[in-house]
């Protein structure tokens, strides 16, 4: 099975999605957001589908799905509060449009609302039952890729700092064993791309991407940005605006006041070595060097095992 | 404590208000976390009188893995620092998984 094979398929059942009632010719035209090994998103019109990934749990996901469509105020509100029809085995499902933040633009990053926004999801009740949380089993995840690329290629010299400093980190933040704390309700894998605006193009700012939603440890949600400011990556003053309007939102994740970094240490490390490992897997894979934001992240998990 | 370059005792001394180990034997210098930048801080003061306050911010606390210019050596936010911008992989990054 490939990826390619997904989209006409999708692409079928997004029309019909998007014009309910006999079928009728229309000339919306359904553009490919995203078409990777693991996701495939096209939209049509107003529309969205999400096919998820191959291997994907069916029940979980409309667990996920469901605790999304409780929370309008946090994530955008699916259109079916359950997954729809298989495509290729996988399970779709449909959302209205939401515009995204403008890539060439860093400067117009939602800093503040993406921190409003995971404080107002850290504090939402807790519904039994809810599936975990999968930072720790994506970070685990990008961990197995790099072997598999160092097994493919010749040894490389910033392997050994990634490698040990995954190996120090404790054992939940390597899905190796249950998650610490009073578990709350998490997104899972915070970055630029889990925001919209909705209705676009200037509604309000909304998460999406529900596939790590679950219940952890909620500091790996501001781990991300938290990584970046570490490496010297995001600046003091982007990382300063995220946490402060979290904090002003009452997150839970990190005390109110002083030095957030016993909270945010381990998950923002796990960060740190699974998008190393990312970025070390795609430059081995193209036999190319890295470059120096790429490096930033190794040199950091080498600093992390001199401590 | 002793060197661990040459196991000579190490002797304490104060430059500045930063208590500094040097070794009696090969003369080699041991700095607690925060030391170096508290020295390179204290040079950049010495270099400039009266700093420029452009930002607002201060810099904010960093773990002890963090890239090297954290701490007391941030120059009024414009360092290296966040300076990626237009850079292809940050600009990815920011968006991926």
């Amino acid at each position: 099975m490939t990826t390619a094979d997904v989209l006409p398929q999708l692409t079928a059942k997004i029309r019909d999605a998007a014009h309910p009632g006999p079928a009728a010719p229309c000339a919306c035209g359904t553009t490919t957001l995203a078409h990777r090994p693991d996701t495939t998103v096209v939209r049509h019109a107003a529309t969205v589908a999400k096919a998820h990934a191959p291997g994907t749990d069916p029940g979980a996901l409309a667990l996920r799905l469901a605790t999304a469509a409780h929370l309008p105020d946090v994530f955008l509100p699916p259109l079916a509060a359950t997954p729809g029809a298989l495509v290729d085995a996988r399970p779709v499902t449909l959302w209205p449009y939401g515009t995204p933040v403008d890539p060439d633009d860093q400067g117009a990053a939602p800093w503040e609302a993406a921190g409003a926004l995971l404080a107002r999801l850290h504090r939402a009740p807790v519904v039994p039952g809810t599936p975990l949380m999968r930072g720790p089993a994506k970070a685990a995840h990008a961990m197995d890729r790099l072997h598999e690329a160092l097994a493919a290629a010749a040894p490389h010299p910033a392997a050994p700092a990634v490698l040990r400093a995954w190996s120090a980190l404790p054992a939940w933040a390597r899905a190796e064993a249950p998650m610490p704390g009073t578990l709350t309700l998490c997104h899972g894998d915070l970055h630029l791309g889990q925001l919209v605006r909705h209705p676009a193009p200037d509604g309000q700012w909304l998460l999406i991407d529900v596939d790590d939603l679950g219940v952890g440890v909620p500091a790996w949600d501001l781990a991300r940005p938290a990584s970046w400011y570490a490496c010297g990556l995001l600046s003091p003053a982007e990382w300063t605006r995220f946490l402060t309007a979290y904090r002003a939102a009452g997150g839970p994740a990190v005390p109110q006041d002083g030095d957030p970094w016993a909270a945010l240490d381990v998950p923002a490390r796990a960060l740190t070595v699974q998008t190393a490992a990312r970025y070390l897997a795609k430059a081995l894979a193209a036999d190319r060097p890295l470059d120096e934001v790429e490096q930033s992240l190794i040199d950091a998990c080498a600093r992390m095992v001199l401590e | 404590m002793h060197c661990p370059k040459c196991h000579a005792p190490m002797h304490t001394y104060n430059r500045s208000g930063v208590q500094i180990e040097q070794c009696s034997g090969c003369r080699g210098i041991f700095l607690d976390y925060g030391e170096l930048e508290a020295l390179t801080q204290l040079e950049a003061q010495w270099a400039k009188p009266v700093p420029p306050a452009p930002q607002a911010y201060p810099a904010p606390p960093a773990p002890a893995w963090g890239a090297p210019h954290h701490g007391g050596g941030h120059h009024g936010g414009h360092g290296h620092h966040g300076g990626h911008h237009g850079n292809k992989s940050w600009a990815h990054m920011l968006f991926s998984s």
